[in-house]
């Protein structure tokens, strides 16, 4: 048995590993819904989901349950091949764009069947380019299901969703080549690497967005970023660019005629597509798992940040949670909070723990700016009109992003950076 | 068998399959899928074959952006169902021996021992990227120029047609 084990590590790890994220990614979407709801209720001065469980944490589960039992009724007329297929093609793509992200440069402290760990699945020379094919497919799922299910609004919802897809790809993928100009690789754990060195070594001068190098060079992508976010936006079809599902025109656009888990499909793929771009705005231009401070001595105490973040976020869950007359309130959240004050305490007892965690703090905590940022602006800025959206793309960003290219190229000639 | 060989039969198997649908099929979105099968059954080809540059923008640019164009103008056309006709007479007496002489020439290569074929599994290069646009920008650069100039010149020809049709 071991020996079978050690002889195919490399495939058992693999498959370990893609189960473990696929389980971890579906359950942050799982709370990301939550925390959306929330954030838009309280932008909204409302309460939000608070009924089931404390806080309303057990609303994704119930939500879960209610589509695995609701009722999959397949309208008549639909083509039923691409009517089933489209769904899957959706989650498959969205799912399978986490696969090339890097998540923290060192290998696990341990070897587990001989073999190195690293925190991704696969991490190609090409990753960037990988990342853009798999865009450039996912345009079929929503298509698709808008033309397979024989319905006028779903298909004028496809047909909307892909003629926005294929307009704002244009200009997401034009943002970026700034980056790639100055990382001089399409490898993403190499387009982290190449921010490490910043003037006066202060971590944040040398991401992309500011990009100021100890060899003299400044050249803020910030043009490039906001181009890249906003076109990212459109493309995930989310709020204010989420057009192909206007309610008050389409009902529901592409998934009008889905129900069930196929809807639930729909929705997992559209918030996995939120963390994949939450994932590349912070790898391609705020350094992806490097930290802002300094790396000098002085600044070490800056390795304590997630402590002092969980010591205190723990006992104030322990002290809410008592509030609660339910078991749940009772037992789980105090559950929770210590289990978070025990981690936070663990990580200051441990500092070979806490160096290790360093890079996979400071990468979460900046895509989870990026996941309220998408929320944030679902909830402040109005849908635009379906001519606006066409001219936002085409007539702004592209030029803008094209702009970006032909400066960023300029200056790196013209400063003989290379 | 080793994975790779594996991989290789399945994506092989799946890229003359989705062929043979595309052919068959009656309706022309269900075509357009089983071209998009065989776009990227064959990017997958090339990337085991290490040329991963290569199998990106085949995915980008005939997976992604053509076969996008396809399905987007057969939903706007609303295209149904075809009728499967017989064959024309030119397919019949021309097609039909030259698509079997061309089975039959590529069937020669392959079984013959030589460099030819051997060659291709061989070309992990780690630095394929910046080879092909040094050739692309350097060696190649005038016919690259002149081929986006031809393209430039289709979609002004493709406007002006366009054009005329209104008035």
């Amino acid at each position: 048995m071991i020996a079978f084990l050690q002889q195919n590590a490399f495939w058992i790890i693999a498959i370990v590993k893609i189960l473990l994220l696929m389980f971890i990614v579906l359950t942050v979407n799982a709370y990301l819904t939550w925390f959306e709801r929330k954030v838009v209720a309280h932008i909204q001065s409302r309460w939000g989901p608070h009924r089931v469980g404390p806080h309303g944490l057990l609303q994704p589960a119930a939500d879960g349950l209610k589509f695995l039992f609701k009722e999959d009724p397949t309208p008549d007329g639909v083509d039923r091949f691409v009517y089933y297929l489209a769904p899957f093609l959706a989650l498959a793509l969205s799912l399978t764009a986490l696969a090339v992200i890097p998540f923290a440069p060192h290998p696990l402290p341990f070897k587990i069947l001989g073999e190195n760990v690293y925190l991704w699945i696969t991490n190609p020379d090409i990753g960037l380019l990988i990342l853009f094919a798999i865009t450039a497919l996912s345009v079929y799922g929503v298509a698709l299901a808008g033309w397979a299910s024989n319905s006028k609004y779903s298909l004028l919802g496809g047909l909307r969703s892909s003629a926005q897809m294929i307009s704002y790809e244009l200009a997401l993928t034009m943002s970026v080549v700034g980056v790639l100009l100055m990382a001089n690789t399409f490898s993403l754990q190499s387009i982290i690497e190449q921010q490490a060195n910043a003037k006066w070594g202060i971590g944040i001068l040398g991401w992309n967005i500011i990009a100021w190098t100890h060899q003299g060079l400044f050249l803020p992508q910030i043009v490039g970023f906001i181009c890249f976010f906003t076109s990212a936006i459109a493309e995930t079809n989310r709020a204010p660019f989420d057009l192909p599902e206007a309610e008050s025109e389409l009902v529901a656009g592409f998934h009008t005629e889905y129900a069930s888990f196929k809807f639930a499909m729909f929705f997992i793929a559209e918030y996995t597509a939120m963390i994949t771009v939450s994932c590349l705005a912070t790898i391609l231009f705020f350094g992806g798992w490097l930290s802002p401070f300094p790396s000098t001595p002085v600044w070490h105490f800056t390795y304590f940040i997630p402590s002092i973040a969980l010591i205190p976020f723990g006992l104030w869950v322990i002290y809410d949670g008592l509030k609660y007359e339910t078991i749940f309130g009772k037992l789980i959240l105090p559950a929770v909070g210590f289990a978070m004050f025990g981690l936070g305490a663990g990580l200051v007892a441990l500092p070979a723990v806490n160096d290790f965690i360093q890079p996979i703090f400071w990468f979460t905590a900046k895509i989870f700016v990026f996941l309220f940022f998408y929320i944030w602006a679902r909830g402040t800025l109005p849908r635009l009109r379906y001519d606006q959206l066409m001219n936002v793309g085409w007539k702004l960003l592209l030029p803008v992003s094209i702009a970006n290219v032909i400066v960023t190229a300029g200056v790196i000639i013209l400063r003989g950076y290379r | 068998m080793s994975p790779v060989l594996l991989i290789f039969f399945v994506l092989a198997a799946l890229a003359v399959l989705g062929a043979v649908s595309l052919v068959l099929q009656k309706h022309p979105i269900h075509s357009a899928l089983s071209l998009i099968v065989v776009m990227v059954c064959l990017a997958g080809l090339y990337l085991l074959m290490g040329a991963e540059f290569i199998a990106a923008v085949q995915i980008i640019v005939y997976g992604g952006a053509i076969m996008v164009l396809f399905i987007f103008v057969i939903m706007l056309l609303n295209a149904g169902e075809e009728e499967h006709t017989d064959f024309s007479k030119l397919a019949k007496f021309a097609g039909l021996p030259l698509a079997l002489a061309l089975t039959a020439s590529l069937a020669a290569l392959v079984i013959k021992p030589g460099q030819s074929v051997q060659g291709a599994t061989q070309a992990l290069i780690p630095k394929a990227t910046e080879q092909i646009s040094s050739m692309l920008f350097k060696e190649f650069v005038y016919p690259f120029e002149l081929t986006s100039f031809l393209i430039l010149v289709a979609i002004m020809g493709a406007l002006v047609l366009a054009q005329r049709e209104k008035k």
